[in-house]
């Protein structure tokens, strides 16, 4: 097996064996999905109305979830030491950590998220946008994560600080991925518009993400 | 091949650690690093694998391959264990196989090597202290690399095991290649050289007993015992 | 055999492997018996067929709250008598309890489209069972989230009693609040509104239900305790091993 692939598949086999596995980030997207009507009160055209953003900001905060654990683990226990060892560019070990990290918390967030569309009365375009907006968008919050992670990794309890990092770069991801959720509810504007800019900040951050990451880790080893 | 290092100094956290370190070990030579807690062998180490960055001084290999960096060429044994608890013990050390090394390793015959072929499957957070440190070093059998760094590696060690880790740096030595191990106590092998690190005058490098010449292995080494240094012409070196 | 007996988990395997088959084969029966009932029962006249939905839906709800019940009352031994099997209890009944909640949810969501218009509404009774749910995903959360048994244990066992406010919040919410949900109509006080020839059906249904929630639970602990076995070999084997 090549370096990157082991990486890979070590990633996704800590993340479905430890802390109640991949199942951990959809409970806590159906929990937070399911305060929003116990605040706002049971108006369901209201709910329906906003319920793309509250699933757009649910699907944030859970991806946050397993982010700040990303690197901090593996430089506890010093395995963060033998990847800078290892003779993969760390650019692209960054950029696996990434994708393990997307297979098993964002990829599970799509797929629950039309079940959780029902409980805020969202209809089938409705949840067709959002599952496609998700799909492409969660990648992006993974990969622009990963600098935050990177940044706090020799933090100990530095998952705050990866919140408060992480969430200003996500505001244009969010911005064009509830644009696109809602256009096909409401508005004039098309849902193309919306949806190939939110593609093209998802390759952006695929790129941007592991070599910024990856040059914070550099600094916090030094 | 050799490794040369001049002048190194370290600051970490706005103090000095050291300076003025300056060593130089060939193939087949172990490198004794000494001195006091807190005196910076770790950071040496570290400053040799590119974990800290080298504030002052050089560090040069010569003979190895010049496309990668000497971290990239080096095994580091260092105080953790870099093991998953919810991987099995075949799991975690084929990971480690596949990532530093260059192709498939069997990873069957390593494990026998350090005692754990038995308990291979068995998920890693079972094991006791003594038999996570067997399984960190038999990453260093496992891929083949000419440098090993290794820090205090027969701490958490019983004697048996402790005897293991000797055998195999002194095959690792016969086949050429270069340990630098900062210690406390005795190391079991004689070491071609020592730095110590700590001392009121700058630090400078002896030599122990077993000689200093290259491709040290030729020179019959005694049975294991504990090897002591020389008291150098200077008085100094005594182990405390 | 007293409850202080049955604290031996050998002697609970033994049990639990005559029991199992008994309680496997009266369920079959039951619901053989069940089903045939269901089929029989002529269609309502405002809701048509759709009511039989009612005789999965209404069991589930029951063995949902039982669920949680039967975990209250271990939790209890966990923290109070620190009775052994209590650990064991409360693990094994997590899952299976919100599996019929789950059942629930899921036959009344189906129900209440061609009934109320809609899949899901935000009313007191629909919500307090959905918070049901969500704490049974708590609870099996921690049980998978804690390394150790006796931890995790405790943990959700004050879970469980701090969540079992939630099974008379269930029960009274169709008085309390003004719902869309039917008030209750089978455990109320001047007794049940349903008609017998939906009522005995729906008693025969839900008591299947009961011995399947009871044959499955023993089954889960037997599992869990084979599973801890389990464990202490693996650490015996590692610590064997010099």
């Amino acid at each position: 097996m090549t370096a990157l692939a082991a990486m890979l598949v070590r990633d996704m086999r800590i993340a479905v064996r430890v802390g109640g596995g991949a199942l951990m980030g959809v409970l806590f997207f159906l929990v937070v999905a399911a305060m929003v009507p116990f605040a706002l009160g049971p108006d369901l055209a209201l709910l329906k109305r906003i319920g793309p953003a509250i699933l757009w900001l649910a699907a944030l905060l859970a991806s946050l979830l397993a982010l700040d654990r990303l690197f901090a683990a593996d430089q506890e226990d010093g395995s963060l030491d033998l990847i800078l060892m290892g003779r993969a560019p760390l650019e692209l070990v960054v950029a696996i950590k990434g994708v393990a990290h997307w297979l098993t918390t964002g990829l599970p967030l799509v797929v629950a998220a039309p079940l959780i569309g029902l409980f805020l009365n969202l209809d089938g375009p409705a949840e067709a946008a959002l599952v496609l907006t998700l799909l492409v968008g969660t990648p992006a919050l993974t990969f622009i994560g990963l600098i935050g992670a990177a940044i706090a990794v020799t933090l100990r309890r530095g998952g705050l600080l990866v919140a408060v990092l992480v969430l200003p770069l996500t505001v244009p991801v969010l911005i064009f991925g509830v644009a696109a959720a809602n256009a096909v509810s409401s508005g004039p504007v098309p849902f193309g518009t919306p949806f190939t800019i939110l593609c093209a900040l998802t390759l952006a951050s695929l790129v941007v993400g592991p070599f910024a990451a990856a040059a914070a880790l550099r600094q916090e080893m030094e | 091949m050799r490794l040369t290092a001049s002048n190194l100094a370290c600051r970490r956290g706005g103090r000095e650690v050291f300076a003025g370190v300056s060593f130089s070990v060939a193939s087949g030579e172990l490198l004794a690093i000494r001195g006091r807690n807190g005196a910076g062998k770790s950071s040496l180490l570290r400053m040799v694998v590119g974990l800290v960055r080298v504030a002052d001084g050089q560090l040069a290999l010569e003979a190895g391959d010049p496309e990668l960096a000497i971290g990239e060429q080096a095994h580091y044994l260092g105080h953790q264990d870099a093991l998953k608890p919810s991987l099995s013990v075949r799991e975690n050390l084929q990971f480690w196989a596949d990532f530093l090394g260059t192709g498939a390793a069997a990873i069957g015959e390593p494990l026998a090597r350090v005692g754990l072929e038995t308990l291979a499957d068995l998920p890693a957070a079972y094991l006791s202290a003594g038999q996570r440190r067997r399984l960190s070093i038999a990453r260093l059998l496992v891929v083949t690399r000419p440098i090993w760094l290794l820090d205090e590696p027969l701490s958490a060690l019983d004697a048996v095991a402790q005897q293991s880790l000797t055998e195999f740096m002194r095959g690792h030595l016969a086949a050429g290649g270069v340990i630098l191990a900062a210690t406390h106590g005795a190391l079991g092998l004689p070491a071609a050289r020592e730095v110590w690190l700590g001392q009121a005058s700058s630090p400078r490098v002896e030599e122990g007993w077993g000689g200093g010449s290259e491709g040290g292995a030729t020179t019959p080494a005694p049975a294991p015992r504990l090897a002591t240094p020389t008291p150098s012409p200077s008085g100094k070196g005594e182990e405390p | 055999m007293a409850i202080v007996d049955l604290a031996n988990p050998s002697r609970f395997l033994n049990l639990a492997n005559r029991a199992i088959p008994w309680f496997g084969g009266a369920a079959v029966l039951a619901f053989a018996f069940g089903l045939n009932q269901v089929a029989a029962v002529p269609d309502d006249y405002q809701q048509g067929a759709t009511v039989k939905i009612m005789f999965l839906h209404v069991p589930g709800a029951w063995l949902g709250m039982l669920g949680w019940a039967v975990m209250t009352i271990a939790a209890l031994g966990t923290l109070v008598w620190r009775h052994p099997l209590a650990d064991v209890t409360a693990k094994a009944a997590a899952p299976i309890g919100a599996a019929f909640t789950l059942m629930c949810l899921v036959t009344g969501s189906l129900w209440g489209r061609p009934m109320w218009g809609t899949y899901w509404v935000w009313d007191a009774r629909l919500t307090s069972v959905l918070v049901l749910f969500l704490l049974y995903l708590g609870v099996i959360a921690v049980w998978r989230t804690v390394e150790d048994p006796s931890r995790a244990a405790r943990a959700a066992a004050i879970l469980t009693i701090v969540g079992a406010l939630d099974l008379p919040i269930i029960k009274f919410s169709v008085d309390w609040w003004n719902t869309l949900h039917q008030p209750a109509s089978v455990l109320r006080g001047g007794g049940p509104t349903i008609h017998p020839t939906f009522l005995m059906p729906l008693l025969i249904m839900a008591s299947a239900f009961t011995l399947l929630f009871a044959a499955l639970l023993l089954a889960a602990m037997r599992n869990e305790i084979l599973r801890r076995r389990v464990r202490t070999l693996r650490l015996l084997q590692a610590s064997a091993v010099t």
